[in-house]
């Protein structure tokens, strides 16, 4: 396997808190690497420490080949989307995008191929301010121009926060044709939805990497079973699954609760002859695939002890 | 390629800044408003002061006085008074700033003790206009006296010839000339560039080109060179407004005075970078800039309180306000005609400053977060 990142024992400290606490992975060429976890657990810092753009505390990458401490060699190969990443608004899709293009030492014809289907869409706007793009659209651009300038590793932090439901799927539909050209793609996510795009998938919280894997991988050796239980009057049901003995824990998950217990356990017939003798109407219980989210809550309960 | 990469970067903070209508409109109306003002309205000159007359004497000193007095462009007879209740009253009305009372027997008590009284009463609820509109009364009766005392031989008189050298005609505008363009130049320089930078850092694209191989000197010379052009022109039009429309005179070598103004932006620009560098975002590098650079700037370099009047512990912080070094060579060179052999100390500290700002500047503006 040809390693594109490899990432070693990072560790960085803010103060006194632990942002990142001994991390280590490895990437493969062409590999579409996601790293799942909630705000604050040291997404943003990983992908700044390996762009060089901050300094590890201790611990060593390889970038395409290169330590962090060989910053310009780095920097030129690798392609970086901040997260709170918002172009420049008072220049055009066009001059935001020759913009990067100059400043990385290219042009846009030279490397227009790269970033065609993307641009393709963007051309009609090309002469709008960058500031009246929708958000899905400025989100392209900004790919666009993490892109010009053809790079072999490809970091985009949080690229899909604050962006509707509809340009969420189309953009991770390009990062899945990008990486098809050979990019390396590592991306950072909080919505454990986006996990099943990746091939694989790292579940990070408080600065340390819980588990590693593809997302079915990790979804099947969940050792618990899920069940979802839904009734008209949740808030009441809350209380009364508490009653459940043998639940390992219970969460809310949109419009359900999920509750986990050990697969010799659990029984929806139980759990629904329960809930009529408590007086629920409408009730809905039944057995589910663990998703990569009940996978993090149990990954964090079992780190916590 | 690097130089490429470099007008590349120019090319869009010029953009940033003639796309940005309203703020240019601010920057180079700002300057005009404030020289117009400072040259048409706010003056210390009085003309056509409305006076009140209580003439108690009715003879010839008491009436010839008072057309002296009225014939001078400066006074306006607004009423005669007929009793001393009158003169509170008239006062009050707002419209009078000055009452002149002739006490009775004027003329006799002249010409037989050789001593008349004049009470000269003015509105004292603004001190400066007061100040002038006695000093001006007294001028005339000082006038009047002497021409009394024409032919008659006259005690020992010594008499003052008062010049005032440099700004015969005390012109406001003189003085505020020189204050207005620092003002600007700090504004422009220092704080639209703190505020630039700091920008980049608040939308993440510092963070984006962080990664790319611009230098960050490369970076720092593209936002400096933007406002540097911008604040020399604002300079140069401000210039141009005071000699052409207030004839403000240029008595030294424009080319020197020009010279000290590119120091001045340049000191003024690097504490600007020196500010963003520390600035977390756009509203704290104006603030900083405001607290730390307007605000010092107007009260403490001489713009319009003088620093010898200054309690010294504000006189020594004086000394480390650019702008006080700046203000006073410009009126040296402007107003006084001075060179070289005069201003060369005030440009020693300036320039010190600009390297100590410059190094300050560079050590903490990397191409990295902490």
């Amino acid at each position: 396997m040809n390693e594109r990142v490899i990432a070693t024992n990072i560790t960085k400290s803010f103060r006194s808190t632990k942002a990142l606490d001994a991390v280590s992975f490895s990437v493969n060429e062409g590999e579409l690497f996601g790293f799942i976890g909630p705000d604050g657990a040291g997404k943003s810092t990983l992908f700044r420490i390996l762009t060089t753009v901050m300094n590890a505390d201790s611990g060593d990458a390889l970038v395409d080949g290169f330590h962090l401490k060989d910053e310009i060699a780095i920097r030129s190969r690798v392609g970086y989307m901040p997260g709170k990443f918002s172009l420049y608004p008072d220049l055009s899709v066009q001059e935001n995008l020759e913009f990067f293009a100059k400043v990385f030492g290219t042009t846009v014809n030279e490397n227009y191929s790269i970033i065609k289907e993307i641009y393709v869409q963007l051309e009609p706007f090309k002469d709008r301010r960058a500031g009246k793009l929708s958000g899905g659209m400025k989100q392209k651009l900004a790919l666009c121009c993490a892109l010009i300038h053809k790079p072999r590793v490809l970091f985009l932090d949080e690229p899909t926060t604050g962006v509707d439901p509809v340009s969420r799927r189309e953009f991770w539909e390009m990062l899945g044709r990008l990486k098809q050209s050979g990019l390396t793609i590592l991306v950072s996510t909080p919505y454990m939805d986006e996990a099943s795009r990746c091939d694989r998938v790292a579940l990070i919280q408080k600065g340390k990497i819980l588990d590693i894997d593809p997302p079915g991988v990790i979804t099947k050796k969940f050792p618990l079973h899920v069940i979802a239980v839904k009734s008209d009057n949740m808030q009441k049901l809350r209380k009364d699954i508490l009653k459940v003995e043998y639940a390992e824990s219970v969460y809310g998950f949109g419009e359900y609760l999920h509750i986990t217990m050990k697969k010799e356990n659990s029984s929806t017939e139980k759990i629904e002859s329960l809930l009529k003798q408590q007086g629920h109407q409408h009730t809905e219980v039944k057995l589910i695939e663990a998703g990569i989210e009940d996978c993090f809550m149990h990954l964090m309960e079992h780190n916590k002890n | 390629m690097n130089r490429r990469r470099f007008f590349g970067f120019l090319q869009k903070e010029f953009r940033h800044i003639f796309r940005d209508r309203r703020t240019m409109l601010i920057l180079f109306g700002m300057p005009i408003v404030q020289i117009l003002l400072f040259g048409f309205a706010i003056t210390n000159e009085i003309k056509n002061v409305n006076v009140a007359v209580l003439d108690m004497a009715h003879d010839d000193v008491s009436r010839d006085i008072t057309n002296r007095i009225l014939s001078s462009e400066y006074f306006h007879l607004y009423q005669n008074l007929q009793s001393e209740k009158e003169i509170e009253t008239a006062f009050k009305s707002g419209k009078v700033k000055e009452v002149i009372v002739f006490e009775n027997n004027l003329a006799k008590n002249i010409y037989s003790k050789n001593i008349g009284n004049i009470q000269i009463i003015s509105d004292a609820t603004d001190p400066n206009t007061a100040n002038t509109i006695v000093a001006y009364t007294r001028a005339i009766l000082l006038n009047y006296q002497q021409e009394l005392n024409k032919g008659t031989k006259p005690p020992a008189i010594i008499q003052t010839e008062v010049r005032m050298w440099f700004n015969e005609e005390l012109k406001g505008v003189y003085l505020f000339v020189p204050g207005v363009m620092t003002i600007i130049m700090m504004l422009v320089s220092a704080m639209m560039t703190s505020i630039s930078l700091a920008r980049e850092k608040e939308t993440g694209t510092l963070e984006a080109l962080m990664v790319s191989p611009l230098k960050s000197w490369q970076v720092i010379l593209g936002k400096v060179i933007p406002y540097l052009v911008l604040s020399f022109s604002i300079t140069l039009v401000t210039l141009g407004l005071s000699m052409f429309v207030f004839h403000v005179p240029i008595r030294g070598n424009i080319f020197l005075l020009l010279g000290e103004v590119l120091l001045f932006v340049i000191t003024a620009l690097s504490f600007g970078i020196l500010i963003s560098s520390i600035a977390p975002n756009q509203m704290a590098a104006m603030l900083i800039s405001m607290m730390g650079l307007m605000l010092p700037t107007i009260i403490l370099s001489g713009y319009i309180f003088p620093i010898d009047n200054m309690p010294v512990p504000l006189q020594v912080i004086s000394n480390i306000i650019p702008a006080r070094w700046f203000i006073s060579m410009l009126r040296d060179i402007m107003l006084k005609g001075a060179g070289w052999s005069v201003v060369w100390k005030d440009t020693c500290v300036l320039a010190f400053m600009a390297v100590v700002f410059l190094f300050l500047a560079s050590r903490r503006f990397k191409m990295k977060l902490r």
